[in-house]
Formats: C-alpha cells, sequence, structure tokens
C-alpha cells in the first residue's frame, strides 16, 4: 500500500467477539464514506462479521467482548499465542461491561433467571487485561468509529495511538450543553474519558463511564460534588456500576 | 462614534431584517435549571422573534465564534513525491447579537494577543473581521464582577451598541456599516431626555454590582503567593474538566495535532482550545508533565486570568463575567480564590510588620 510520499505495510488483522453483543465489531463495519479506505489498510486474515474467510497469520488482534466461560479462556490465550499486539476492544473488553452485572448476583440465581434453569456453565465475567496482557485498550460502548479510524492510522504509520487523556466535559462544553448537574442530575462526565464527543450528554442523558476514567480524575472531589448537590448516592453507585468501568474507585465507597 | 436612539419596535424591525439577510446567532433560551434559572446561549436566529433580548448572559462565551473549539488549520496533500500545503483563512459573515461589554472587552483583549503580537493570527483575523458585532448593555448577576475590572462598559471592538434607556435604545454606532444599515430605519439624534435616561442607565448599572473583587496590585500579590498553600487548598478541589476554559470569553490557550487522512493520501494540521487544568496540559515528549498536580494547573490559569503573560504585555485578561465560577461544577470562582489570595498576603504583611519589632 502506497500514497505518493510514504509506503506503508497493511495490519495483518483479525477481529474477535467473546461475551459481547457484537456492536463494537458492528462499528467497524460502520460509516460507509470511509469503509473503503479503512478496509484498504487492513490486509483482514479473520473477521467473521465481514468475510468467510479465516486465516491464524494475523499480527494484530482486536478482541471485543469479555470473558465469562472456561472455553473462551482457551481462546483468548491462543489468540495471545499469535497476536503481536492484542486489543482491548470496547467496553466489555476493557472493563466487563454491561456484562458484569451479572456478578452482583450468585451465578445460580443468574442461571435460573436468564437460562430458566437449563444447565449452562458460565463463570464471574472478567476483563480481557484479567486473563493475558493487553497492548493497547480502547474503551467505548460502542467504541466511536471515528477514534477507531485514527487508532488504525496511527497503528499502520507507526505514530503513537493517542486517545484524549482529559474528561467528557471538554467535549460536553464544546457542544454548548446545559450541565446535567445544573438539571439535577448525576452525570459521570468529570471522571469519564472524553472522545466519544459527550453523546449521551448531548442527547440529554448523563454519561454512564462507558469509556472508562480520565486520567488522573479527581475522584474525591467528585463523590464531594454529588454529595454537596444533594444527589443519590445510590443512584451514583448504580452509574459507577453500569459498566463497571470504576471498579477501582468504587471498592472502597459503599 | 455617532449616537442615535431608536424605538424598541423599530429595533426590532431592524434586527429582525439583519438576521433574515446574514447568518446570525443571539441569545436564546435553551433550558431552566433544576433551580429555575433560565439558561441561555448564543445559538443561531432566523427572525428577531427567536432572540431573548432581555436574557441576562450566556451559559458559554461568544469566543467560539473567533477561535472555534476545533479548527482545521492547513491540509497537506501527497502528489508525485512531494507534497503541498493548503491554507484557507476564508470566513463567512456573521452577525452576533447581545454581547455584553464584558463579552466584547474579551475580544479586545484577543485582538491584543492574537492579532497585535509578532504573529498576528490570520485564521482570527478573518473571523474578526467578517464578524458584525452587536452588543447590549444589561444589569449584572450577582456573581458578575467585571466592574472591578472596568470591564462594565467598553467603548470599542463593536458594531454597534444598544443601551435599554426604557422606551428605547440608546445606539453607539462605531462603524460605517453599522451606519448604513441603519440608515433604512427610523432613528433620532439623541435629545437631552435621551442622554439623561442614558446616564441613568449607567449609573443604574454601576450601583447593581454586588460582587466586589479587589484585583489592585494582583499581579505582584500572585508572585508573591506563588507557592502560596491557597493553590494546594483548591487544587484539591479541581475536578481538571477544563470547564472554566471552554467557557470563558478570554482563555484562549490551545493544542495543535496533525494528522493522516484515512485514505492516507492528504493530513491535516488541527487546532483544538485546550485549558491548562486538563492533565496533560504541559507534558511534553517523552511523557514527562511539568505540572503534575491540580493544584499547579489551576495556579496557572489564574496566572493567566490575573497576572497576564508577556505576550499581552502582562495585562490581566479576566474580564470578570464569573462565567468559570458559575459553571465550575466544584464550586472554584476567582472571588473566593483571590480573596483567599489576599488574605494570605494581608496575614503575611501583619507578620513581616510586627516581628522584626521598632525597639
Ligand atoms: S462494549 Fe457495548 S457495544 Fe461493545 S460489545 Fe460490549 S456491549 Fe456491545
Ligand atoms: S453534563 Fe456531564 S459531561 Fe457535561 S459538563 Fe455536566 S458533568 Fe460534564
Ligand atoms: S457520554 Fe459517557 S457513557 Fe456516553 S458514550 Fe461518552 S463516555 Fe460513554
Ligand atoms: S476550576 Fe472548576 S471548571 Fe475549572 S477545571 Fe477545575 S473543576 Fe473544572
Ligand atoms: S476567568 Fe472567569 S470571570 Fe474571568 S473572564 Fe474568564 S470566565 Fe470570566
Amino acid at each position: 500500500m502506497k500514497n505518493p510520499v510514504y509506503t506503508f505495510e497493511k495490519l495483518k488483522f483479525a477481529s474477535f467477539e467473546f461475551t459481547c453483543c457484537e456492536g463494537c465489531q458492528l462499528q467497524l463495519a460502520n460509516r460507509e464514506a470511509s469503509l473503503e479506505a479503512f478496509f484498504s489498510l487492513l490486509d483482514v486474515r479473520t473477521f467473521r462479521e465481514i468475510s468467510s474467510e479465516k486465516h491464524d497469520d494475523y499480527d494484530i488482534a482486536f478482541v471485543e467482548g469479555s470473558i465469562s466461560r472456561s472455553d473462551e479462556i482457551e481462546r483468548l490465550l491462543a489468540i495471545r499465542r499469535q497476536a503481536k499486539t492484542l486489543v482491548a476492544f470496547g467496553t466489555c473488553a476493557c472493563f466487563g461491561g454491561v456484562n458484569s452485572l451479572k456478578n452482583r448476583f450468585p451465578i445460580k440465581e443468574s442461571i435460573a433467571e436468564v437460562y430458566d434453569g437449563l444447565p449452562v456453565e458460565t463463570l464471574p465475567v472478567r476483563k480481557i487485561s484479567d486473563i493475558v496482557k493487553v497492548d493497547l485498550s480502547i474503551p467505548g460502548c460502542p467504541v466511536a468509529k471515528e477514534e477507531i479510524e485514527r487508532i488504525v492510522v496511527n497503528l499502520v504509520t507507526g505514530s503513537l495511538p493517542a486517545m484524549p487523556k482529559y474528561p467528557v466535559c471538554v467535549e460536553c462544553k464544546e457542544r454548548l450543553n446545559t450541565c446535567l448537574f445544573d438539571l439535577g442530575e448525576i452525570c459521570l462526565g468529570p471522571v469519564t474519558r472524553a472522545g466519544c464527543s459527550a453523546v449521551c450528554t448531548s442527547g440529554k442523558t448523563p454519561c454512564l463511564g462507558c469509556r472508562g476514567p480520565a486520567e488522573d480524575s479527581n475522584f474525591p472531589a467528585f463523590m464531594e460534588l454529588v454529595k454537596e448537590r444533594g444527589l443519590s448516592r445510590r443512584d451514583l453507585q448504580e452509574k459507577l456500576g453500569f459498566y463497571n468501568a470504576f471498579e477501582a474507585y468504587t471498592v472502597h465507597e459503599t | 462614534m455617532i449616537y442615535r436612539v431608536i424605538s424598541k419596535p423599530e429595533f426590532r424591525s431592524f434586527i429582525d431584517a439583519l438576521v433574515q439577510a446574514n447568518s446570525s446567532f443571539g441569545p436564546r433560551r435553551v433550558d431552566t435549571a433544576a433551580n429555575g434559572d433560565p439558561v441561555y446561549q448564543f445559538m443561531p436566529v432566523g427572525s428577531a422573534d427567536d432572540i431573548e433580548f432581555d436574557y441576562t448572559t450566556t451559559a458559554s462565551s461568544a469566543k467560539h465564534f473567533f477561535l472555534p473549539f476545533s479548527e482545521e488549520l492547513s491540509r497537506f496533500c501527497f502528489h508525485e513525491r512531494d507534497w503541498e500545503q493548503k491554507i484557507s483563512y476564508e470566513a463567512q459573515p456573521v452577525v452576533l447579537i447581545g454581547l455584553r461589554a464584558c463579552d466584547i472587552s474579551a475580544l479586545n483583549i484577543l485582538d491584543d494577543v492574537l492579532l497585535k503580537g509578532n504573529y498576528p493570527s490570520p485564521y482570527y483575523l478573518a473571523k474578526r473581521k467578517n464578524t458584525f458585532v452587536i452588543g447590549m448593555d444589561h444589569l449584572p448577576l450577582p456573581g458578575c464582577f467585571c466592574k472591578s475590572l472596568a470591564h462594565h462598559t467598553v467603548s470599542t471592538g463593536f458594531n454597534l451598541f444598544c443601551s435599554d434607556i426604557g422606551e428605547k435604545y440608546y445606539l453607539s454606532i462605531n462603524s460605517s456599516k453599522a451606519f448604513n444599515y441603519l440608515k433604512d430605519f427610523q432613528t433620532e439624534e439623541p435629545s437631552y431626555e435621551d442622554n439623561c435616561l442614558l446616564t441613568e442607565r449607567r449609573k443604574l448599572i454601576s450601583r447593581s454590582f454586588q460582587t466586589e473583587v479587589d484585583v489592585t496590585s494582583l499581579p505582584s500579590i500572585l508572585d508573591i503567593e506563588f507557592d502560596s498553600p491557597v493553590w494546594e487548598k483548591w487544587g484539591t478541589k479541581c475536578l481538571n474538566c477544563g470547564t472554566c476554559a471552554m467557557v470563558c470569553p478570554s482563555c484562549y490557550c490551545y493544542s495543535v495535532e496533525e494528522r493522516f487522512d484515512i485514505d492516507l493520501k492528504g493530513a491535516s494540521r488541527n487546532r483544538k482550545l485546550y485549558s491548562c487544568n486538563l492533565v496533560d496540559f504541559a507534558v511534553v515528549a517523552g511523557g514527562h508533565n511539568f505540572r503534575p498536580k491540580n493544584g499547579d494547573r489551576l495556579k496557572y490559569r489564574y496566572y493567566h486570568q490575573h497576572r497576564g503573560f508577556a505576550e499581552n504585555g502582562n495585562q490581566q485578561i479576566c474580564v470578570g463575567c464569573n462565567r468559570c465560577g458559575r459553571a465550575c461544577l466544584a464550586g472554584i470562582n476567582p472571588r473566593d480564590v483571590i480573596n483567599d489570595l489576599r488574605m494570605e498576603k494581608d496575614s503575611c504583611m501583619i507578620c513581616v510588620s510586627q516581628s522584626p519589632g521598632r525597639t
């Protein structure tokens, strides 16, 4: 692959899904306007959402979903052995995601509720980095295709893939949204990594933190804010727990 | 400057004609806060009916019409083993209605920084030149402190400024464009009574300020208090969210990023407004962060706002609109931070004057 000035190698790319809705992989096939250019950067070896071909000679693996069965662990370890770069792709992969809600209930209860008592083998949900080493994490439920395009271009051209380190509020303010705290709601924007163009808050829905903690976010100050405004602690805990992305911050809080 | 008065209905017709013929933005009510307060923003308007002439202040400033939150500065096209850079400064004409005196002062400050230095910004200039600015006076909100910085009145930097004198607007016409537009509408020479009403109006505005911030010798206090515990006190509260800088009319810091297009046939250089409160504002190559602590970052925002940097002659660039104070979720606001610093300084002076004794 060439542009008139530089020559680049396509990425030998594979994409895999574990416990998830496959919404993040679907994003890879989204955005028609740039789809052709996007896939011309990739030598797709395995990606069942777009091709029935399957080859095991990939260098970079996008791993979507969380791990909730023992056979998934085996598959994941095999991917790790092959991939030079393993990317945790989407919120489920990075943090466990919505699936982690299951971990709040005894396994038996969940099986009884969901599968009506059918015998199903299932484990507590874990994120990808609980099982294998992850080289790059791209959060989002679903991921933002524009960000993926930028990161893939970075990977192809050998520059550092970068994501915003600052919180969602920056993008929210760019869109001139009224702050949801001023409308009496709890929003996780101040502690959540930006990069989604504040899509939820622009629709007047509080951020639930699908992109995980912003870098160096000031969690104590955030807790103080919720307290000061007299907002519900329970609502806060619900929101923090939604994607399991704030595990590190919620354990010591009850 | 030329002065005229115009009846309110005639003013409405004037604005209506202006906005129907131009891409225009004015204050619109976008929400009602939980406490019942209306929330306004500068939004596109298509007729005079869309505009809230009696609004209070907008939550975000009008800065982004001149310094967009993100802007492509140049394009690079690769061809035949070479590349070409394309730069365009074009700006569409825009009418901005309802800016407050402090908002216009902030534009004048941005002019100083972005146009009068060694490297004037053609991007900013194009937008500034192509924007027709109509100012309107108002009674301050409880937190407004522009009077402390002498920005509650403004005499340059706008095309037209309207003072509300009851039945009429008292117009200060500051450009031939504005003068020509107004020719088609009925205006009059201000009468003696109109002039009295204007003076009354100005007095009323001036006495309506409830917040005063003592900014005398603030630059030197800031220098002295560089290591003050005040920074840590407020820094601990700061969420590093950048909101203050985003809504501020005079914060202009930015980051620049270059990136390839997805087809690798071109690339772009992009500017994004940034904030010194953001965690990686002072990160350099190799990952070293010159300002790793919240307090340090917050301090630099206050330094820039209230002490000034060399590029604008060490002038304060804060105009006292208190947008940052209203928007900050952590309750950080210039009045309290500056008062704290002053108290630090005062207690320090007492100590200095007492300890040597006079014997
Ligand atoms: S992160 Fe969200 S969109 Fe992506 S796979 Fe998980 S549930 Fe689906
Ligand atoms: S709505 Fe949420 S993201 Fe937006 S400014 Fe408020 S806290 Fe930040
Ligand atoms: S606003 Fe929050 S929850 Fe919504 S997409 Fe962005 S990070 Fe995720
Ligand atoms: S001072 Fe307030 S608005 Fe500014 S970054 Fe800190 S918390 Fe955000
Ligand atoms: S620092 Fe705050 S008060 Fe001063 S001009 Fe900016 S937003 Fe207004």
